[in-house]
């Protein structure tokens, strides 16, 4: 079986907001980037935007168990659940998250790390038992599970379909819409929630990608000037709905747009190009129109970079857009953020102006928007986001 | 050849282990027909302070009796898995050396930097702080790709030339079961003939410890670890931590049968449900426990009747092992099949148990012959079950064999292991 997917409904949060409708706006208003290079310097981030977590997460005592990332990620699903109109339909609905890792408390391991990290190690083994049994709240636990943001969205939204949790940075963003779109294709199932979320104003992130050279360093300049000097970091949470299309009529709910098709792999990247040439393998597998192409480029600034240039080179015609020049890189949140915002641009009729100064000057109006995801690490993946017929 | 649903069978063709008990499917399984505990005293770092002091710690080969913190848990899952993934791939004789033909489904926990690599951040920092931390490792590639989530996928996608982008899956305890369904549906859609599906964990150090131990999830019967972990017993008080890998190669039936492959079993079924209720706990009404069973049942098409054994998930606390009770009634009614539980001798591998209670399953069926829960001294008179006390029991006609996994955050996962079609 291979049925029609449809988008139909986004939860959308960066830091120029929340919506597909502020991102709609926001990105055709010339909106500048929401920048923090204060806090994590020499690192700056793109930080949230003030939530009203009541509003998806109404219960304080879940609010309080968990912590900012699983907080956004629960809050974006909702988002994307109200905008589908699917509140009613949770109890079937299938989930797959994409999960990096949860909050550390950052003041208890900044203590413990200056008490004991000098210390011999006999003396420092039981110091550190005795200051984590006693400083780690018990909760804390629960706000740290990768697999606890797909728990929360059960508890807090309902959603009880089935729950699976990919980690694994970009890729895992990708391959989860991947099998979300299979399975729903396939018949298994009708409708399901899928993406991610990435809280980036953390130290224990800054700590993870900064030594692997992936961070940008100073004032952030538009991702084509990087010349692969890093990825600025960007809060950001993305949730799709996605459902076939006669489940969807059936309820009366036009699709924002088509899915048609989500192909991944990993290249070893043991050269200059392997990257490139695994990406245009991919593009091979998808069914290209003969109309107009935008494309969403999900390029985080990084070494990869040349790669995805490369690839992009073979689509001259094609009309390119590179929002992470204003919303940055939001890793598990990347890909699906991409599509989302290609869907919304896809249901507006319209597209992107340029976002980025080697962005395509062109107004043409796609009929399919093709959105690339080159992981920093590991990982390609591409997607073709087509009209809800 | 089709199941009921028409999409193609898929077969085990190869099975990797290794647990507290040994390296390898022949030890691990010989041992726990034996009925021997894996359970032992800590020796990998200091005991001071800790509620529970006991685990199936998995030494590396090269480590003294009892272990140390050089290693890191991704390193251990690392080292497990590839030496799970190795062992199956050879029994299953598919492709060639760095040459998998099929994807990787890696089931994992999540990583992060551990103590010792913070202390060493610190020492070389001069500093507690996050922020000088940064500075100090900046340019240590190593730190970035030993903790990233997909680093581990990655080196071991690399070693055995798996294809495609490997997957990383985690559902808490039910990790190993989901990486299996993962694989067993990309042969099912026809995306592969041949997956591998590996689950993995290396998590006894001190902050995984003292976290599960502040839930009150693990066994505080330090005095005999052997008989500390005791599922469905009366007196149970928790679960054991430990440690190891399973890997299953599985493959498209009439593949595996063209290349004249030894079928051990299929994975007939797969089930699954997700719990809204609370973050640790199941609803009390067992609906999403018994959703995952009866999903696991429909999707093999057979009858809970034909259902011969459960591999239990019995982790040994008093609220699991009383909701998978519920749960056995609630399908199987007043003729439940028999169910036991291999944590009692090897403790809960976390992120393995799925994948290596699986793998056990299909042993069952192979061998005949049911492994025992051990240290099942004092029936709970809540849970009236056939739990193979203490004491393997040799079986005739075993078909199917139901491994069930139900985690933390709500994610139950149930799988449906059968024999071969019979020619």
């Amino acid at each position: 079986m291979n049925r029609e997917i449809w988008i139909t409904g986004i939860g959308l949060v960066t830091s120029l907001g929340e919506g597909r409708a502020a991102h709609w706006a926001a990105l055709n208003g010339g909106a500048v980037p929401v920048v923090d290079t204060d806090t994590f310097a020499p690192y700056a981030v793109h930080p949230l935007p003030a939530l009203n977590l009541d509003a998806q997460i109404p219960r304080k005592g879940d609010q309080r168990q968990m912590e900012p990332w699983q907080r956004l990620g629960t809050y974006a699903a909702g988002l994307a659940i109200d905008d589908a109109g699917a509140r009613g339909l949770v109890s079937d609905m299938h989930l797959i998250v994409a999960a990096g890792g949860g909050e550390r408390d950052v003041a208890v391991d900044e203590a413990i790390a200056a008490e004991l990290a000098e210390l011999p190690d006999a003396e420092a083994g039981p110091r550190l038992n005795e200051r984590l049994a006693n400083g780690l709240r018990p909760t804390l636990f629960l706000a740290q599970l990768s697999n606890l943001l797909a728990g929360n969205i059960s508890i807090v939204h309902g959603v009880t379909g089935s729950s699976r949790t990919f980690m694994g940075e970009e890729s895992a963003a990708a391959d989860a819409i991947r099998i979300a779109h299979a399975r729903l294709a396939e018949g298994r199932g009708e409708i399901a929630l899928v993406g991610g979320a990435f809280a980036a104003q953390r130290w224990d992130m800054v700590l993870l990608y900064a030594p692997g050279g992936a961070l940008w360093q100073g004032a952030p300049v538009p991702l084509s000037e990087r010349q692969g000097g890093g990825a600025v970091l960007g809060a950001m949470a993305a949730f799709l709905v996605l459902e076939h299309a006669e489940h969807a009529r059936a309820r009366g709910v036009r699709g924002i747009a088509k899915l048609g098709g989500v192909v991944t792999d990993a290249s070893r990247r043991a050269a200059q190009g392997d990257s490139a040439a695994t990406a245009a393998r991919l593009l091979r597998k998808l069914p290209l129109g003969a109309g107009p192409l935008g494309i969403m480029s999900g390029d985080s600034g990084t070494a990869v970079q040349a790669d995805e240039a490369r690839f992009l080179a073979e689509l001259p015609q094609a009309a390119t857009r590179r929002a992470g020049t204003l919303i940055g890189h939001g890793v598990e949140a990347n890909f699906p953020a991409q599509v989302a915002l290609a869907a919304t641009a896809i249901e507006a009729g319209g597209f992107y102006p340029p976002l980025d100064p080697a962005d395509t000057p062109s107004d043409a109006v796609p009929r399919q928007i093709l959105v690339t995801g080159f992981g920093v690490f590991r990982g390609e993946a591409l997607a073709l986001v087509e009209p809800a017929s | 050849m089709k199941d009921h649903l028409g999409r193609p069978l898929v077969a085990v063709t190869g099975i990797g282990m290794v647990t507290p008990l040994g390296w390898g499917v022949a030890t691990s399984w010989a041992r726990l027909l034996a009925g021997d505990s894996g359970i032992r005293r800590i020796g990998r770092f200091p005991l001071d302070h800790l509620k529970t002091t006991i685990a199936g710690t998995v030494d590396l080969p090269e480590e003294a009796d009892g272990g140390s913190t050089a290693f890191s848990s991704p390193q251990r899952v690392e080292r497990m898995a590839a030496f799970a993934m190795a062992e199956a791939i050879a029994e299953a004789k598919l492709g060639s050396e760095g040459d998998f033909p099929g994807v990787l489904m890696l089931g994992m926990p999540p990583v992060e930097h551990e103590w010792p690599q913070r202390f060493a951040m610190a020492r070389a920092a001069h500093s507690g702080r996050y922020v000088d931390q940064v500075r100090a490792a900046t340019g240590h590639r190593d730190l970035y790709e030993t903790f990233l989530f997909g680093g581990i996928g990655e080196r071991l996608a690399a070693r055995f030339g798996t294809k495609g982008a490997p997957i990383s899956t985690t559902t808490a305890c039910a990790t190993g079961a989901t990486a299996i369904q993962t694989a067993v549906e990309a042969i099912q859609r026809g995306e592969t003939l041949a997956a591998i599906a590996v689950g993995a964990d290396g998590s006894v150090q001190p902050e995984a410890l003292i976290r599960f131990s502040l839930l009150s999830a693990l066994s505080t019967r330090n005095e005999d670890p052997a008989r500390a972990a005791r599922p469905f017993e009366k007196t149970r008080d928790g679960f054991v931590m430990a440690e190891g890998a399973a890997a299953l190669v599985l493959e498209d039936y009439d593949a595996a049968v063209a290349r004249g492959a030894n079928v051990i079993g299929l994975v007939a079924g797969c089930g699954e449900r997700a719990d809204s209720f609370h973050r640790t706990r199941s609803n009390p009404d067992g609906a999403a426990v018994i959703g995952a069973i009866h999903n696991a049942i429909a999707d093999a098409g057979i009858a809970p009747a034909e259902v011969g054994y459960v591999n239990g998930h019995g982790t040994g606390t008093p609220e699991n092992d009383k909701m998978e009770a519920l749960g056995m009634r609630a399908v199987f009614g007043d003729a439940p099949p028999p169910i036991s539980s291999i944590k009692s001798m090897i403790g809960h591998t976390l992120s393995a148990a799925g994948a290596i209670e699986a793998a056990a399953s299909l042993l069952s069926i192979r061998d005949q012959v049911l492994p025992p829960t051990i240290n099942h001294v004092e029936p709970d008179p809540a849970i009236t079950l056939d739990v193979v006390p203490n004491v393997a029991r040799h079986v005739t006609g075993l078909r199917h064999v139901l491994s069930n996994s139900f985690g933390f955050g709500g994610q139950n996962v149930c799988l449906l292991l059968s024999a071969p079609p019979e020619a």
